[in-house]
């Protein structure tokens, strides 16, 4: 026999987290439901004027969305963790930053992508104008990523601690923040009608260390866990 | 070297050395806190801009210091004892977190008593104010995995790989939230490189002492952890008889 | 310089002296949790070793 490949193996991996998100279905709805839901809540608690929506718009979807995104985060490694899974990809004898990568990716499709697929929606509601529509989606496509890739990181720190959710958010926000200040200012300056090209090259700075760092921190992370 | 290191680091050596080092800590740390004490608050002249309020950088200043020089040593012992699984540094590590944290408390809490006077609120968005808010958050989330997880082994190795996430981090989140900053409003803070020698001595005595009362600390939290981590053993019964 | 003066801080005693009780309370607090971890370490391994003896 012969042994499988990286590609393969990332790539019989990935489909198999995605068919089970698919199954369980709330898992993958639930996050796009509390986005739309918490959005819905800031013109009610501050103002349904157009001129003042579109002033706080880009912080508004950039928080909403980590939110959200946290939300799904603790579910990435615990029923492989608890079923046994994550010890056999720990076994395997595939290196384990590469299946993490592979994880993190798969998680960012059933999690993160939605968010970003509903969030023109969202902008649109907050009266973001149309032009900066590119910008919501693109930043939100590297902030999911980056919160996917990071926050893996927590979760493997986190596998089976009691509490476990909140102290997730605990460890992963403040790893965040940076990525919600470039994020949240390349929408703001679009929305105003300025170039966001500033921001975005740095989230994207951001994003790359965060897929290159995050899976080598996260094996460690599993490995300490399955100990 | 290497067997003189590994016998230091050995629980019972280090138990006794530590109990003899810390009145060699804990005395110059006493003094020189004192001396930039009196330093800070009756020598040094007054600061022609912000009169008798500018004394407050005198425990502000070295505060901050102090957060991030134990962040960073935190992050270094967790690193080691991650790499060559030694007890004594994962120890380290977990007793300076929460020296850490209070350091980074006061620092935050005399920045907001600081700038309630000068800017006249008691919280600015300021970089260095920001910046030192997001890492009481990493303290505080490597205090809170370490204490929810049983087993101290994987306590240890788990806060240890946040504390290396979080220290490549920390200047990631430093320069983001000066740049952010920059772009909201100009930088509010004085310029401190124009002090005087005689301004500056009282904080670096303070700085110092804070450093040396670090060290003390430490060790005495260290004792604790080694006789809490230390299962069995002969030296044990012999160092508690006494 | 007189001590009335010197506790009136040029009128920003109500900053100054928090800050400088706040640090000072800190650091004390400090030493006293670490002497008291400390104590309580020895005194569970005490009784740690005490119920060995007891069971052997």
């Amino acid at each position: 026999m012969q042994p499988t490949g990286l590609l393969r193996a990332g790539a019989l991996l990935y489909s198999r987290d995605l068919k089970l998100a698919f199954r369980r279905w709330e898992q993958v709805t639930q996050p796009v439901v509390f986005f739309l839901m918490v959005t819905t809540l800031f013109p009610l608690a501050l103002s349904p004027d157009t001129a003042q929506l579109r002033q706080v718009a880009a912080g508004i979807v950039w928080v909403a969305a980590l939110l959200s995104a946290l939300l799904a985060l603790e579910f990435m490694f615990r029923s492989d963790y608890e079923d046994g899974t994550l010890e056999q990809l720990v076994l395997s004898g595939q290196p384990l930053w590469w299946l993490a990568l592979v994880k993190a990716l798969a998680h960012w499709t059933v999690s993160g992508l939605p968010l970003v697929v509903a969030s023109p929606l969202v902008a649109a509601s907050l009266a973001v104008p149309t032009e900066a529509q590119a910008t919501v989606v693109v930043s939100l496509i590297l902030g999911t990523g980056i919160l996917s890739f990071l926050g893996a990181v927590g979760a493997g720190l986190t596998l089976g601690v009691r509490r476990g959710s909140v102290l997730l958010s605990l460890l992963v926000l403040p790893l965040t923040m940076p990525a919600l200040i470039f994020g949240a200012r390349a929408v703001d300056l679009s929305i105003m009608g300025d170039s966001s090209r500033g921001p975005l090259l740095l989230l994207t700075a951001m994003f790359i260390l965060s897929l290159t760092l995050g899976p080598f921190a996260t094996s460690a992370a599993l490995k300490v866990s399955m100990e | 070297m290497w067997t003189w290191f590994h016998k230091l680091a050995s629980p019972p050596h280090f138990y006794r050395i530590a109990g003899l080092t810390i009145p060699w800590f804990s005395w110059p740390a006493l003094i020189l806190i004192l001396v930039g004490l009196y330093g800070g608050l009756v020598l040094a002249p007054m600061d022609y801009q912000q009169g008798e309020g500018f004394r407050i950088f005198y425990v502000h200043v070295p505060s901050a210091i102090m957060s991030m020089f134990i962040y960073s040593t935190m992050a270094i012992a967790a690193g080691i004892g991650l790499i060559w699984r030694m007890k004594l540094a994962h120890a380290v590590a977990a007793a300076s977190a929460p020296i850490g944290a209070w350091f980074t408390f006061c620092a935050l809490a005399t920045g907001s008593l600081w700038g309630k006077p000068m800017w006249g609120t008691w919280w600015v968005w300021d970089a260095r104010l920001t910046s030192e808010l997001i890492l009481l958050f990493l303290y505080l989330g490597f205090i809170a995995l370490r204490s929810s997880i049983e087993d101290p082994q994987r306590a240890d190795r788990s806060a240890a790989v946040l504390a290396l996430v979080g220290v490549i981090n920390l200047p990631v989140i430093h320069y983001s939230v000066v740049w952010w900053n920059s772009l909201h409003q100009g930088s509010t803070m004085f310029n401190p490189g124009a002090m005087s020698i005689q301004m500056k001595w009282p904080a670096l005595a303070m700085l110092f002492g804070f450093m040396l009362y670090y060290g003390a600390v430490l060790f005495v939290r260290l004792r604790a952890e080694v006789i809490r981590r230390e299962r069995n053993a002969a030296w044990l019964r012999e160092e508690l008889a006494r | 310089m007189n001590l009335s003066d010197f506790f009136y801080m040029g009128g920003y005693a109500a900053f100054l002296w928090p800050a400088y009780g706040l640090v000072l309370s800190v650091l004390v607090y400090n030493v006293w949790s670490a002497r008291r971890a400390h104590q309580e370490a020895r005194r569970a391994a005490v009784r740690r070793l005490q119920m060995e003896e007891t069971r052997s």
